[in-house]
Formats: structure tokens, C-alpha cells, sequence
């Protein structure tokens, strides 16, 4: 009997795995989920944006794609601290978590012509 | 975070208090007076800006006097009694077109309109209409470099050029030419600056700002008598940086709203019971031996 009780040093290795593991794989499933990123594309022309505002989520991650139809623009948010040239014939990647609610003002920054001071959007963040 | 302040504010900066269509803009310090008393006297003249005629800019309901306009301010200052020694056009001389012809022809009237200054020393700089979209090369042709500086009667003057390139900066190599110039002056010289777009972030959604202004502008900064005269918001601004003050001109073709007084800055409409209204001209007096200078507005005359 007093046999019985023992206990074999592998197999309580293998136990103590199998518990802390299995605290592990709890704690795991405890996390919230990661928001998964968002994507939202934004094609520049003179002298617009297509779309010329969008909605984002405060704390959820956004990859903003950018594409020019016809030549370079710029993609300035300073309220969000986010600049970017938009390159013909690239896609440009802006990744961020916006971390503040309201509305900002995108704009073109790189003069394009006639219509370029009025080359500009809205990023509604709520 | 919005660096505006209204006259009376930018008066106080300044050490001036309450002046109503005067501001200083040299800080009367003791050093500075000991600086003057080694210069010899009587340095005092005065010069007129004026900024973004846009010639060649059409659209009735902002300016249906958009052909009379600029001559309307060259013939103001050819009333004036006694003429200014120079005049400085701050930028924005023609409105931009795509077509390299077209402005070129554009250029070529503006200059047309302003040979008739009585006053035959003129300096100019570009706007980014004039110059964006071919990196100043029809401006060039017409009117010279897009950046120097110049000296008269004590008080060093410095064009920057942040338009030729579209993205409004001014580059490292413009940055490295206003070092070294910068490291050939005492500390004490009055420098006035020219430039276009506002050297630092007045409202950078807005356009309204140079990307690495803040660099010339740490740069200019151990003088002690620094001034900046822009244009590029068509309206009269005052603003500082730390002791240098920053002062934007009305324009010769449309006024702009105040920066962020609106979700979207668009030009303010013609109002027909006041036509020329917050259009005008600015005389800049300058008294190099006190290291000071105050200025008057010129709102045109309807």
C-alpha cells in the first residue's frame, strides 16, 4: 500500500507539465482577443480622396492603404501625427491604433495644382 | 495647438503695450542699443511688402476685380510721399496653372504690372504657385534665385525659399546655406527674414507651415533681433516664437478665414458693399541703431 503511494519521479515531471500547461493554455484563453486590424483603402486623384472621410475605431488597429490614380500626393493627419507620401503605381501602408475620439483633417501636403488647397478629408475616429 | 495671438496680445510680447497699427519687432534691449552705438546714425528707412497677387487667378465671386487689383496696389504705393527703399514681394506672384506656357505668360504680366513701382529696387520670392510644380525653373527664368540674402543699412536680410519644393520644405542644402550665412553675423545684427509659407506649424492641416521650418528657425534663434515677414495665409497674422516675431501680410487677390475659425479653410467670398475688404499692403519701418522696426497696414482702397 504505502508502495502504491509512491510516486514515480517521471511521471510527477510529466504532471507538473501537464498543470502548469494547462494554467497556461487557460490564462491563454483568458486574454481578450487582440481587435483584429482594419483595412481601409483611400485612393487620391487631383484633388480629391475616394472616400473623403472614414470611420475608424478608437483602439482598434487600421492599416490605411493608399494608391494615387494619377501622380505623387501627400496623406497628412498631424492631429493623428500621420504623414505619408502616396507614390503612383505603389501602395502605401499607414498602420496605427488611433488612441483618441473626433475628427480630423486629412490633407494633401504635396502641391499638386490649382485644386490642391482643397485636396482634403476627414478621419472621424469614435 | 494653435500659436494664434491678435494684435494686442502680440503687442504685449513684445514689449509694446496697446499700439494699435504699430508693432515692434526688434525688442529694444540694452544690448542692443550698445550694439547701435558703435553704428553710425540715422539708419532709418522703410520698405513695403506686398504678397500673393496671384495673377492670372479668375473666379468672379471671390474677385470679380481680379485684373485691377494688383495695379490698384502698385499705383497705392506709387501715391505714397516719400518711396520706400525697396519693396518686397513676399510670394504667390501668379496663380499656379499646369500649363508651363500659361505661366509663363503669367509671369511675364506681373512683371509688366510692377515695372510701373516708382521704386526700381524690387525683390521677390516665390510662392508655391509660382513655383511647385516645376521646382521654381519658370521663376528663375523671370525673377532670379529662390533663396538669398541681402544688406541694407545695417540689417541683414534672408529669402528662404519653401515652395520649390512641393512638399514645403526648405532641404538640407537651403538649411546648410542659411547656417553658414548665419555663422558669419554677431549675435547683436538685425536680421529680417522673407519667406512664404509661415516658418513654423500655424495650422499644418491646413497647409499653413514649413516641414523643417522648425530647423531654420532653432538656427535664427541665438540672435537677438530676428524678425520673419510671410505671406501664403492672405491675411494680417501675428505670432512668436520664442523672441522672434512671425508676421503674416494680407494678399492682393482674396482673404482667407482665420486658421481652424472653420472646419475647412476656403477663399472668403467678394462682398459686394465692401469690395477690397481685407485686401492690402504693408510699410515696414526699420530704425537699425535702436534695432527696431514697426509696421503699418494698407488695407487697399475700394
Amino acid at each position: 500500500m504505502r508502495e502504491y503511494l509512491k510516486v514515480r519521479p517521471e511521471l510527477a515531471a510529466v504532471a507538473a507539465l501537464l498543470v502548469i500547461g494547462g494554467c497556461v493554455a487557460t490564462e491563454v484563453a483568458q486574454k481578450p482577443a487582440q481587435p483584429t486590424e482594419q483595412t481601409v483603402k483611400i485612393v487620391a486623384k487631383r484633388f480629391d480622396f475616394t472616400p473623403d472621410q472614414i470611420t475608424l475605431k478608437k483602439g482598434v488597429p487600421v492599416d490605411i492603404e493608399l494608391t494615387t490614380l494619377d501622380r505623387l500626393h501627400g496623406f497628412n493627419v498631424p492631429a493623428l501625427g500621420l504623414h505619408a507620401q502616396i507614390v503612383p503605381g505603389q501602395t502605401t501602408h499607414v498602420h496605427f491604433t488611433p488612441d483618441k475620439t473626433g475628427r480630423f483633417v486629412m490633407a494633401c501636403d504635396i502641391f499638386c495644382g490649382e485644386g490642391h488647397e482643397g485636396m482634403d478629408g476627414t478621419i472621424v475616429v469614435q | 495647438m494653435s500659436h494664434s495671438i491678435d494684435r494686442r496680445q502680440f503687442a504685449r510680447l513684445a514689449g509694446l503695450g496697446g499700439v494699435a497699427f504699430a508693432s515692434g519687432l526688434f525688442t529694444h534691449t540694452a544690448g542692443g542699443r550698445a550694439w547701435a552705438a558703435g553704428r553710425e546714425a540715422a539708419k532709418e528707412f522703410y520698405f513695403v511688402q506686398l504678397s500673393d497677387s496671384h495673377w492670372g487667378f479668375k473666379g468672379d465671386a471671390i474677385n470679380p476685380e481680379a485684373k485691377t487689383t494688383l495695379p490698384k496696389a502698385v499705383a497705392e504705393v506709387n501715391a505714397l510721399k516719400q518711396q520706400p527703399d525697396f519693396i518686397v514681394f513676399t510670394g504667390d506672384l501668379t496663380h499656379t496653372t499646369d500649363d508651363p506656357q500659361e505661366r509663363r505668360r503669367r509671369m511675364a504680366e506681373f512683371r509688366d504690372i510692377v515695372k510701373e513701382l516708382k521704386v526700381k529696387t524690387v525683390r521677390f520670392m516665390p510662392g508655391e504657385h509660382d513655383a511647385s510644380l516645376d521646382n521654381g525653373a519658370a521663376f528663375k527664368e523671370f525673377f532670379g534665385e529662390t533663396h538669398y540674402t541681402f544688406d541694407h543699412k545695417g540689417v541683414h536680410f534672408i529669402v528662404l525659399d519653401n515652395v520649390s519644393d512641393p512638399g514645403a520644405s526648405l532641404g538640407e542644402t537651403q538649411l546648410g546655406w542659411l547656417k553658414a550665412d548665419l555663422a558669419q553675423l554677431d549675435k547683436k545684427t538685425p536680421i529680417v527674414v522673407f519667406t512664404h509659407r509661415p516658418l513654423f506649424d500655424l495650422a499644418a492641416d491646413w497647409d499653413w507651415a514649413t516641414r523643417d521650418g522648425a530647423q531654420a528657425i532653432d538656427m535664427l534663434m541665438p540672435f537677438e533681433h530676428v524678425t520673419v515677414f510671410y505671406g501664403h495665409i492672405h491675411q494680417e497674422h501675428h505670432d512668436m516664437t520664442g523672441h522672434i516675431a512671425h508676421h503674416a501680410a494680407m494678399s492682393l487677390i482674396f482673404p482667407q478665414p482665420a486658421p481652424h475659425s472653420m472646419p475647412k479653410k476656403a477663399p472668403i467670398a467678394w462682398d459686394p458693399a465692401h469690395p477690397f475688404k481685407d485686401l492690402g499692403w504693408r510699410v515696414v519701418e526699420s530704425d537699425t541703431p535702436k534695432a527696431t522696426v514697426s509696421f503699418t497696414e494698407h488695407p487697399l482702397k475700394a
